[in-house]
């Protein structure tokens, strides 16, 4: 397949597209295997982290790839849990657990999994038409 | 002769680059599936091939710069940007993306069935002429 009169062709939009859902994933298996971290290196409970993306056009583009504009924090109360004994616990025996929403993650992870798959395959469908394309007179 | 060739190729090599271009497009649709408030974009196919055939490419920005009257004034080739449209969705999502992956699955898939077709039938016709020009 001919990359037309543009630069970014079909490889780099999936790509870019695969590029971010991986770093999606990434932020959900952080998300995840943090539910339970009360204390971070600042001391604070972690705090769910999400992905915003974004199009990146070339130069003068309609269409372009994928880009995560930025990772932001989650910005919905802290879990409160009786707990006495932690020894983070305030005077009245809660301790802030992280605001993770385990079951948005897995969700998720699942939609990330599906979108990548999904540009997986675009790219199989562009390799074989781009190969046919060599073959053409043969 | 070298004209007549071209004449004679010349509409299949539009339809494979504008097909070529719409698998472009199609693509950037499933690669923003999840991005916010991304439209979904794609163009008529049958008018933009019409209007390559017709009135030729329509003219891109870029083109040679001439600082001799004896320069030959180049034009770029390859697609021009057809005029690119937005879907219009059956069921919006409510973060402003308009993207429908199994519509968006659908013509994926079409448009590659219909560029190799066109490959298959560009190569048969360069067969005939090779065999034409042979014989």
């Amino acid at each position: 397949m001919p990359y037309s009169n543009s630069s970014i062709g079909i490889f780099q939009i999936a790509g870019s597209a695969m590029a971010a859902q991986s770093q999606r994933m990434n932020t959900t298996a952080s998300n995840l295997a943090n539910a339970d971290s009360i204390s971070g290196p600042d001391g604070q409970p972690y705090r769910a982290k999400q992905v915003v993306f974004e199009m990146a056009p070339a130069n003068g583009q309609a269409i372009g790839g994928v880009r995560v504009a930025r990772v932001v924090d989650d910005p919905s109360p802290l879990r409160l849990q009786h707990d006495p004994k932690n020894p983070l616990a305030n005077a009245d025996g809660y301790v802030a657990m992280p605001n993770v929403n385990v079951v948005e993650e897995m969700v998720n992870m699942i939609s990330a999994s599906r979108s990548y798959q999904a540009n997986v395959e675009v790219l199989n469908t562009a390799k074989t038409l781009m190969l046919k394309t060599l073959t053409i007179g043969q | 002769m070298i004209n007549k060739l071209d004449s004679a190729l010349r509409f299949h090599q539009e339809a494979l680059s504008l097909r070529a271009r719409r698998q472009e497009v199609l693509s950037a649709n499933i690669a923003h599936a999840d991005t916010p408030n991304y439209k979904a974009r794609d163009f008529d196919f049958s008018s933009a091939l019409s209007q390559a055939v017709e009135r030729g490419r329509p003219s891109t920005a870029s083109a040679l710069a001439t600082t001799s009257t004896r320069h030959i004034a180049g034009e770029s080739q390859g697609g021009g940007d057809a005029d690119l449209l937005y879907r219009m969705p059956t069921q919006s999502s409510i973060d402003g993306n308009t993207v429908e992956m199994d519509a968006e699955r659908v013509s994926f898939a079409d448009n590659a069935m219909r560029y190799e077709a066109n490959l298959t039938i560009l190569s048969s016709k360069i067969k005939s002429l090779l065999s034409a020009v042979q014989s």
